[in-house]
């Protein structure tokens, strides 16, 4: 009962000393809001660009044409092979007759020219889907190495270098993250010294008549955390009318249609979640700090 | 047995500076003592160990069982919930009223409110201020602050009660006023009472034991009615 009477006492004491200093409170809410807007754009980014490179990553294959002599004992021997490869998630076999069905239906262009032709032109072909795209390199020059490989290839150049972009711009939005994270901590410790120096009478009272360290810290505590929770309301409207916005307006695609964005249901409920917590976390870790080095009991 | 027990104590602060040598006092439970001597005696550093406002360097404060020297931070709450502490300068929050300026004492250590209002009630009843419950400080007197002071100090029954010159900034009748008090509060409650002091007049006219300290040292120790003020000087 008194352990809920101290917790009642604090998150009260808390919120009168949030709104007797508004101008203070509203200062750090606003500051936190700026913060947490830019968090979770730098979040929204980010996840999307996760999403990107998995998608991406996810359509990036080895192509194999197999040369026109190949025997047929060659064709099981690769395809075997390859399904025993490490980094071989599965591999399509594609025949060159099967190409010449596909192509003659495809268009009657090419259904005259193939007529007119005695022999087969096409050649056949294995797509390979692997499982590490960092390891592509390596596993398609251990394809080549077969003598009756005609080419592997594998969209050289423009993917890797879209999927190292991507990686770069990523890590550099979470450490932008974190930067950011640490500054509106740092900004809701300082409101909390401030409230703790214009509480120094009563702190000062508290102390001699015997009230105990965690109910003397614990409404400071509970300032940082509600500063921080309301600091994030405004980032979460921004995040979820902002996102949806967005989406819409760019009908799901950002310049091409590989880019897709992920969808706003559920992602910005997750977002906003996160805000709420990561608002939570600053304003408490904020308020810890200043508690501890100015409210030396 | 003795309520206080100093042995061997000795106070050096940081800066090399003994407030306090070898002081040696044993109090019994229900006395009032005056303590007297020079700004710069020690007499504060003696009253702030009582307290643990100060820790003693060397030798043993005892108050109520416990052992002050060696009391962790994180355990001061338990000694002065046990000890009403009355201040030269009031220290009253002046944007609460009498009443919760002496409530806000029992709210800080968790008590329920249906115990609270004829606690503060009853102490505002024993220091003459229960018509006042609606006032501010600043629309006290100062002897009517010195008034609510004790009021909070004694609201939660304790033990021991420390003022620290709680006549310092008050006139000859007010401070007799407030003396008076707490010799009250020490009669009907049986509170030890121990008053650090300059007011020597007072001390004289009070009759009761007097600790003299100079230089940091417990100089004289007068038993009950033998303290002269021309006598000490």
């Amino acid at each position: 009962m008194k352990a809920i009477r101290i917790l009642t006492r604090g998150i009260r004491d808390a919120l009168k000393s949030v709104f007797r200093n508004f101008s203070l409170s509203t200062a750090a809410i606003t500051c936190s809001s700026i913060t947490l807007i830019l968090v979770a754009v730098a979040m929204i980014i980010s996840y999307n660009i996760k999403n990107i490179t998995t998608n991406l990553e996810k359509e990036l294959t080895i192509v194999v044409y197999l040369k026109e002599n190949r025997t047929e004992d060659q064709v099981a021997t690769i395809l075997n092979d390859l399904e025993h490869m490490q980094n071989v998630e599965k591999r399509e076999y594609k025949s060159k007759e099967e190409w010449k069905l596909e192509m003659k239906e495809y268009s009657d262009t090419f259904s005259q020219a193939l007529e007119f032709l005695d022999a087969n032109p096409l050649l056949d072909s294995i797509t390979v889907f692997v499982k590490d795209v960092k390891l592509l390199k390596e596993t398609t020059e251990q394809i080549k190495t077969y003598d009756f490989v005609a080419s592997a290839d594998y969209g050289e150049g423009m993917a890797e270098n879209l999927v190292a972009i991507f990686n770069v711009v990523e890590k550099v939005t979470i450490i932008i993250v974190i930067a950011l994270v640490l500054v509106t901590a740092f900004l809701i410790g300082n409101t909390i010294k401030l409230t703790i120096f214009s509480r120094r009478g009563e702190i000062d009272i508290m102390r001699l008549v015997g009230a105990s360290n965690i109910s003397i810290r614990l409404p400071f505590l509970f300032e940082g955390l509600i500063l921080g929770i309301l600091g994030s309301i405004i980032p979460i409207l921004v995040t979820i009318y902002g996102y949806v916005l967005l989406y819409d307006h760019f009908n799901g695609h950002l310049f091409t249609a590989i880019i897709r964005l992920v969808e706003p249901f559920n992602f910005i409920f997750y977002v906003s979640g996160l805000l709420a917590i990561i608002g939570a976390i600053i304003g408490m870790f904020g308020s810890y700090r200043a508690v501890r080095r100015y409210l030396k009991i | 047995m003795n309520l206080i027990e100093v042995k061997n104590c000795y106070k050096v602060y940081n800066n090399g500076v003994t407030a306090v040598a070898d002081f040696n006092v044993s109090i019994e439970k229900g006395e009032f003592i005056f303590v007297i001597g020079a700004s710069g005696s020690g007499k504060s550093t003696f009253i702030k160990m009582l307290y643990r406002e100060e820790r003693p360097t060397n030798g043993s404060v005892i108050v109520g069982g416990i052992n002050v020297a060696k009391l962790r931070n994180s355990k001061v709450y338990k000694l002065r919930r046990k000890i009403g502490i009355v201040f030269q300068d009031f220290k009253l929050l002046p944007k609460l009223t009498v009443y919760e300026n002496v409530a806000f004492a029992l709210e800080a250590i968790g008590m329920h409110s249906k115990e609270i209002r004829p606690k503060v009630v009853k102490a505002l009843e024993n220091v003459g201020l229960k018509d006042k419950a609606r006032s501010f400080p600043n629309q006290l007197s100062g002897g009517e602050q010195q008034r609510v002071c004790i009021a909070r100090a004694i609201v939660n029954n304790p033990k021991l009660l420390i003022c620290d010159e709680p006549t310092g900034n008050l006139d000859p009748d007010i401070s007799q006023e407030i003396v008076n008090i707490l010799e009250n509060v020490n009669k009907e409650f049986g509170t030890t009472i121990i008053m650090a002091t300059h007011d020597r007049e007072i001390v004289e006219k009070m009759k009761k034991r007097v600790l003299y300290i100079e230089n940091g040292v417990l100089a004289k120790d007068y038993a009950k009615g033998s303290y002269k003020v021309h006598e000490s000087n």
